[in-house]
């Protein structure tokens, strides 16, 4: 850059990449539509990975640019702020599906007068049996994280803060796993739909949700454990990680909710 | 592009014209292309108005035919009214004028390029992810005109559902154009909140040494604030237009009766969003009409603390009001009273705004140039659409008003009169730092007088419709109502003439105006620093950041 620059900021030269995301978010989703009217998926798919690629492009970038020294302090608590901001907006995303969770539920339309819609009966879930211990599979991981994440701020321990990040994905893919059994389990042993009553739509898309969230944040964690052992990360500077982890944490919180009011009190 | 004409200027610059504008992490070119972007598209809203305003101008259906669209009324042939094209057009005038035109213009626009300069920033905190927010609302829009010419209901193409895509209208239209709505909305909302992300760790991490919160310019905390309305908002409004789009296609019952579900659930959802919003379009509007009649009344602004709480407190309110646009589905009394309360209570932040802003002009050299003329036709419609929305506040009259002309009249005063003349506002007064070039005086007056003149015989009138019984959302009204019809389609008409001449005022401007020499045009009062910057300014700004000497001109607060 020909110009002196006189402060920490960080000013980036020009960049393809918000281009071609936009490209591919409007090839994805144009792809999505005519996929949902009967066309073959192969448009969304392609949006898709222009979409992925661009992701994995950027944030390669991001990584390079901070291990030359791009992020300097001031440019860290930025990065923090912008993350912390995008769990909120995760967190009103959020509000709407518990919205409809709790109006469907207290105030179901089976007790409206002049309506002639009968709540169906479905097979129960044991909140205490298989979803109590996803819960703990997931409140796990995301002590594993923790632990990681003392590993390297208090002692720089290389091999802890592995260790942790790597038990914290593989627990995070064992829930994936369980709840996809939950589901296998709930729709093809049992009677229950995807769609068809407002309960049904409610749960999977709730818990759906959450489910790809958690998938994110299991790739998220998978990243830090890669770029761990590549070395980076030191215990002043992780923002990366802090980010992953708060993320985890997020699904933790929101999994929380979703036990304590769908599954215990829903149900 | 405004390439050559905004950036002639000999300053040294060796980027591409692809590189500079498609590859942008500048905010000035960012907010550049935002402001040409929502112009181009409100150009297109705008002549639906203008033949929605055709059609409406008088009795019986002229136009919008089902034998073809026309463009002349002929007595000859036959003409079967083509409803759907109508609500085609209502709809997408509404969806791109509050997704894909004043957001970006103004939040988009004037946000990119003037916040991070008032507050001294070299550039936005994430300034590669400020294109990303630019290029998916173009892939918004993009996807929103795609929407409007793919199959739709009726056998015909486009949505016909309203911009607010009310199920079951929505879950039931058929085609493939409402789920590309869907997705259009999607983008754009997706875009919005990256921005909103962007702006607020911009002001929270990049203000100049010594700017404290307090003195922070207004325009700057209005962005601040709009930022935080989006950020909370718009993801409850993807989570609604979601579950539509499952309603749609995948067989859930969110709204869907059959299923245990409730229509009235997706009104809540998307009013809780749709309130705010209102508040995020107007909201950088008063940011710059605080500078604009600070400055041309030659004094620093009134009561600047308690201009920003009165945003925040707007801000704050805006969450928890939004029943107010359904007080006819059947909720109960207690909640009714409530909306209403808490509805009303918004007039005492927006009060202590008009007031301030009038005590500023008070005592004041004020002075008629362009964009005081737009700011104080802002003022004037502004407060004449929210004292129309205390009457629509109230639970019981708005049974009687409640979708008709009334509630079109007076959402567009505080929209498209208020948030679009304080787009015009800011263009003139900003058009001479960001070009470099000055608008021709008597341009910009004639422009002001005719859109004021013309919006006020558009929209006035339509009070008078409501108040007679005319709903609103229709193609065709019985003899009763013509005469404020016509009058209200010779406004329209007058409008979009005035906009036309805009038109030719901002390319004459960028290609023919008097250079601006001077970093400052107007006078002493205009004291942020953007106005110590060159005109137009240099590629990097602020790359030796501010000192307070150059911008804390008063006491502190």
């Amino acid at each position: 850059m020909a110009h002196a620059k006189n402060h920490d900021y960080h000013i980036l030269p020009p960049s393809i990449w918000p281009l071609m995301g936009g490209l591919g978010a409007f090839i994805m989703l144009f792809g999505a539509v005519i996929w949902m009217h009967g066309s073959g998926p192969y448009m969304f798919l392609i949006g898709l990975a222009a979409v992925l690629y661009v992701m994995f492009a950027w944030w390669a970038e991001v990584v390079a640019e901070s291990n030359v020294g791009d992020h300097t302090p001031v440019v860290r608590i930025g990065l923090r702020y912008g993350f912390i901001m995008f769990i909120m907006s995760e967190v009103m995303f959020f509000a709407a599906w518990f919205w409809s969770f709790f109006k469907h539920t207290i105030y179901p339309m089976s007790e409206y007068a002049g309506t002639s819609y009968v709540e169906p009966s479905f097979y129960q879930v044991d909140a205490f049996h298989l979803p109590l211990i996803n819960t703990l599979v997931l409140l796990c991981s995301g002590m594993a994280v923790t632990w990681a994440h003392h590993a390297l701020v208090h002692e720089n321990n290389r091999k802890d803060l592995e260790h942790g990040l790597l038990l914290a994905v593989v627990l995070g893919i064992l829930f994936t796993g369980l709840q996809a059994y939950e589901y296998w389990y709930l729709l093809v042993q049992q009677d229950w739909t995807f769609g068809g009553d407002k309960f049904f739509s409610n749960f999977f898309m709730a818990t759906g949700f959450h489910g790809f969230h958690v998938i994110i944040g299991t790739i998220f964690l998978f990243v830090c454990y890669m770029r761990a052992r590549a070395g980076h990360f030191t215990p002043e500077k992780h923002v990366g990680f802090e980010a992953a982890a708060w993320y985890w944490h997020f699904v933790d919180v929101v999994w929380l909710f979703l036990f304590f009011a769908v599954y215990i009190w829903g149900i | 592009m405004a390439d050559a004409a905004i950036h002639g200027d000999a300053h040294e610059d060796e980027r591409g014209f692809f590189t500079r504008w498609f590859m942008s992490t500048n905010h000035k070119d960012i907010g550049i292309l935002y402001l040409f972007t929502a112009g181009i598209l409100g150009f297109i809203s705008v002549a639906f108005t203008v033949y929605m305003r055709m059609e409406l101008m008088e009795p019986g259906v002229q136009y919008m035919c089902l034998e073809g669209a026309r463009m002349f009324a002929s007595e000859a042939e036959t003409c079967t009214p083509n409803g759907h094209l109508w609500n085609v057009l209502i709809t997408y005038h509404g969806v791109l004028m509050m997704f894909f035109v004043v957001i970006p213009a103004l939040f988009g626009g004037f946000g990119n390029y003037f916040m991070p300069l008032q507050i001294g920033a070299p550039d936005m905190a994430f300034p590669r992810l400020n294109n990303l927010s630019y290029w998916m609302f173009v892939a918004g829009a993009s996807l929103g005109v795609a929407s409007m010419l793919a199959p739709g209901g009726n056998g015909q193409a486009g949505s016909g559902v309203g911009w607010v895509m009310y199920a079951p209208l929505s879950t039931s239209e058929t085609g493939m154009s409402m789920d590309l709505a869907i997705f259009a909305v999607h983008l754009s909302g997706a875009s919005s909140i990256l921005g909103a992300i962007n702006m607020i760790t911009t002001f929270l991490n990049m203000r100049a040494p010594g700017m404290t919160l307090h003195k922070v310019p207004l325009f700057a905390w209005s962005i601040f604030v709009t930022a935080w309305l989006i950020l909370l908002a718009l993801p409850v409004l993807a989570g609604a237009i979601t579950m539509l789009l499952t309603d749609r296609n995948f067989g859930t019952t969110f709204f869907q009766p059959e299923g245990g579900g409730d229509p009235i659930l997706y009104q809540h959802i998307l009013w809780f969003f749709g309130h705010p919003e209102v508040y995020i379009i107007v909201i950088p509007g008063f940011g710059i009409i605080s500078h604009i009649i600070a400055t041309f009344s030659r004094k620093p602004i009134f009561g600047y603390l308690p201009m920003v709480y009165a945003m925040v407190a707007i801000g704050v309110l805006g969450f928890v009001v939004w029943a107010h646009h359904m007080y006819t589905v059947g909720m109960s009394l207690t909640q009714q009273s409530y909306f209403m309360l808490a509805t009303m209570v918004i007039a005492v932040p927006t009060g202590v705004k008009i007031f301030s802003w009038i005590a500023t002009m008070w005592g004041g050299s004020v002075e008629f140039k362009t964009p005081m003329l737009w700011a104080f036709g802002f003022l004037f419609l502004f407060t004449l659409g929210g004292v129309t929305g205390i009457v629509l506040s109230q639970a019981g009259v708005d049974r009687v008003y409640h979708d008709t002309y009334y509630v079109v009249a007076h959402f567009h005063y505080v929209m498209s009169l208020g948030a679009v003349f304080s787009i015009f506002a800011g263009i003139y007064f900003y058009l001479p730092k960001m070009s470099g070039r000055m608008y021709p005086e008597w341009a910009g007056k004639l422009h002001f007088w005719a859109m004021f003149i013309g919006a006020n015989l558009t929209f006035f009138p339509q009070h008078f419709l409501g108040r007679q019984g005319m709903p609103r959302r229709y193609i065709d009204y019985p003899e009763a109502f013509a005469y404020w019809n016509y009058v209200s389609s010779w406004g329209a008409f007058l409008s979009f003439a005035s906009f036309l001449f805009f038109i030719g005022v901002l390319v004459w401007t960028l290609t023919k105006g008097k250079r601006v020499t001077e970093n400052n045009p107007w006078n002493e009062y205009a004291d942020t620093l953007e106005w110590t910057l060159p005109s137009p300014p240099p590629e990097h700004t602020f790359e030796t950041l501010p000192k307070q000497s150059d911008w804390d001109k008063q006491h502190s607060h």
